[in-house]
């Protein structure tokens, strides 16, 4: 329960969590309440912000409703990031237990193989895996978690390196504990507070990497997406550049304001690590 | 240099070598999921290619062989940097990304080497100025460009520096139309690169401000420094002399870990500056659906981060001998 008093205590990160919080809803139950298609022609194309009240942020280049489209794609950030980030935390956390609890060519074998995904360019990669299984929500997913397990790994290692030594362990393995649940029941959940924090900060920058292939035109060809509406008006930024503006700071109030929940869970988890920051 | 270093360096050759086989194997496996016939794929461009040139090219990557024959091929073509060819410049895939590498180097290199200085500078005066203005303004614009996309920035810093303030160009890498000679085509050179190279580095400027920083303020609250201070040295030579050298060391090593990221980051920057560089080289290949050019991408930028590791592990290990070299 500290943990969660301190984090309320600490304002910067409570501005992320309602920032992040009101995105959430908005993905949620943003498409029943605002009534509108953000693929269909409602307008005169290139309506400017602040001129109809029926469609506020104005219309794109095909007339199509700009803050419908900003609203599902909020859903299909929110979405991408969770659950690549999910499946990334499902590959990364039992090869970087496996690693640090057993040590030795387990070890070596383990970690040869982490070390090959984090050489190759990461974002080189997700474009060639996007590219190859045609772009789709589950090709992009699967390829940002192919690029971002690497870290959950070396983290998950370390903590267990260290861990393992420790009293408890060894009082357990006296016990005869099968090693699973000594992994399971005795490891992890000590583990667990810097793969959270390291966690919120992962789906931040699957969000930027979903942005980044949809303006490279990897986005899912049926889903409105804010990387998509920047791609789709980088040709007509002399014209109307609210049009590539406008999705752009959605997506950096949504990472910003992930960073700074990341920032504060640190502060409250690790309070010894952090103890220099500024208060 | 001693024995003990050769053999350092030479288990290094050793490991990036292994690296870059199992990303070939990894392509030689992609390929053939690529949506196609492999031929085809191998060909350039799916669908209009004509008969007798596949039936050469299934021959010359042994198609019809059994799998590991294939791959054997493949691999030993990459080897002697055989990449098959490009449909559309009917080129050979090596010779089109060699064409296009020095403008990637140049614009890697060059937000390499802003954002390390950039960020450096920054995360001191920050340290410097703890807890006072200046710190609170670099830290809160470091958390900014941390989570701004980098192609909005570049399009952004395109539109107000280059459209709005026309300052700059944001367009390619020299002007069109003039033959510049000398002097006059580096600085044309020059301009072009402003806007690409800092947009790409401002993401690694955020990182290195915050690591330096964070780096300075731990350092300075060691007993060496305490010392310093006490003997009744000049603050100022405390900072450049005793905080500053020990607190570079974590963020030069990360900078040399990161800066292959860069090359993933130039697709992006490429792109949006229509920089001629292998990044855009691969935003075209996406374009023309040429998976075998992407590969090829994908694989020389992959060989260019073993290597530059392998630079910057060769020069700790000769700049700071007190790096383990058991490793």
């Amino acid at each position: 329960m500290n943990v969660i008093k301190s984090l309320t205590q600490n304002k910067v990160a409570m501005v992320g969590f309602g920032i992040l919080f009101m995105f959430v809803v908005i993905a949620l139950f943003g498409p029943y309440l605002y009534d509108g298609s953000p693929w269909r022609m409602v307008q005169r194309p290139f309506l400017p912000p602040f001129q109809n009240s029926n469609y506020i942020l104005g219309t794109d280049t095909l007339g199509r409703d700009v803050l419908a489209g900003l609203i599902y794609g909020a859903r299909i950030s929110l979405l991408v990031g969770l659950v690549s980030t999910t499946i990334a935390l499902l590959i990364g956390i039992p090869l970087g237990a496996y690693a640090g609890y057993y040590g030795g060519w387990v070890d070596e074998l383990l970690m040869r193989f982490t070390e090959i995904f984090q050489t190759v360019p990461s974002f080189a990669l997700a474009v060639v895996l996007v590219a190859i299984f045609e772009p789709s929500v589950y090709s992009i997913t699967g390829a940002i978690a192919i690029v971002s397990w690497p870290p959950v790994a070396r983290l998950v290692r370390g903590e267990f390196l260290s861990l393992r030594g420790q009293e408890y362990v060894l009082a357990a393995k006296l016990n005869g504990q099968s090693n699973r649940n000594i992994i399971m029941r005795e490891i992890l959940p000590n583990s667990l507070s810097p793969i959270i924090v390291l966690a919120s900060l992962m789906v931040a920058s699957a969000i930027l990497l979903e942005s980044s292939l949809s303006f490279l035109g990897l986005g899912d060809p049926e889903i409105m997406s804010w990387g998509y509406m920047i791609g789709a008006a980088k040709t007509v930024i002399r014209q109307a550049w609210w049009l590539s503006f406008i999705p752009g700071v959605a997506i950096a109030i949504t990472v910003l304001s992930l960073n700074l929940l990341g920032e504060g869970l640190n502060e409250a988890l690790n309070p010894k690590l952090s103890g220099n920051r500024e208060s | 240099m001693s024995v003990q270093t050769l053999l350092y360096i030479g288990g290094r050759l050793v490991k990036g070598a292994a690296v870059l086989l199992v990303i070939a194997i990894f392509n030689f496996f992609l390929i053939r999921m690529a949506p196609g016939d492999p031929a085809q794929v191998l060909a350039g461009e799916a669908g209009a290619t004509d008969a007798i040139f596949l039936q050469q090219l299934r021959e010359q990557f042994g198609l019809d062989q059994p799998l590991y024959y294939q791959l054997w091929i493949y691999v030993s073509n990459l080897m002697q940097f055989d990449m098959g060819i490009t449909y559309r410049q009917q080129m050979p895939v090596f010779d089109l990304i060699m064409e296009r590498m020095p403008a990637t180097l140049l614009l890697t290199g060059a937000a390499f080497f802003l954002s390390l200085l950039l960020g450096i500078l920054a995360g001191v005066v920050a340290a410097a100025k703890h807890r006072r203005w200046p710190d609170s303004v670099i830290t809160v614009a470091a958390l900014i460009f941390y989570a701004t996309p980098l192609f909005w920035l570049a399009m952004m810093a395109a539109l107000f520096f280059s459209v709005y303030l026309e300052w700059l160009p944001s367009f390619g890498m020299q002007t069109v139309g003039e033959n510049l000679t000398g002097w006059q085509k580096i600085s044309d050179i020059g301009l072009h690169l402003i806007l690409p190279a800092s947009t790409l580095g401002l993401f690694f400027t955020a990182v290195y401000a915050r690591m330096t920083r964070t780096s300075m303020i731990e350092t300075s609250r060691l007993d060496f420094v305490k010392t310093a201070k006490a003997k009744g040295m000049k603050p100022s030579r405390v900072t450049t002399h005793h905080v500053l050298r020990n607190a570079l060391l974590p963020v030069v090593t990360l900078a040399g870990l990161q800066a292959g990221q860069l090359i993933g980051g130039a697709v992006l920057t490429e792109t949006v500056f229509a920089w001629p560089g292998i990044g855009r080289l691969m935003f075209e290949a996406l374009f023309q659906r040429d998976y075998n050019l992407l590969l090829g991408v994908f694989f020389v930028s992959s060989a260019m981060v073993v290597l530059f590791n392998l630079i910057t592990d060769v020069i700790y290990c000769v700049v700071d001998p007190r790096i383990e070299l058991s490793k």
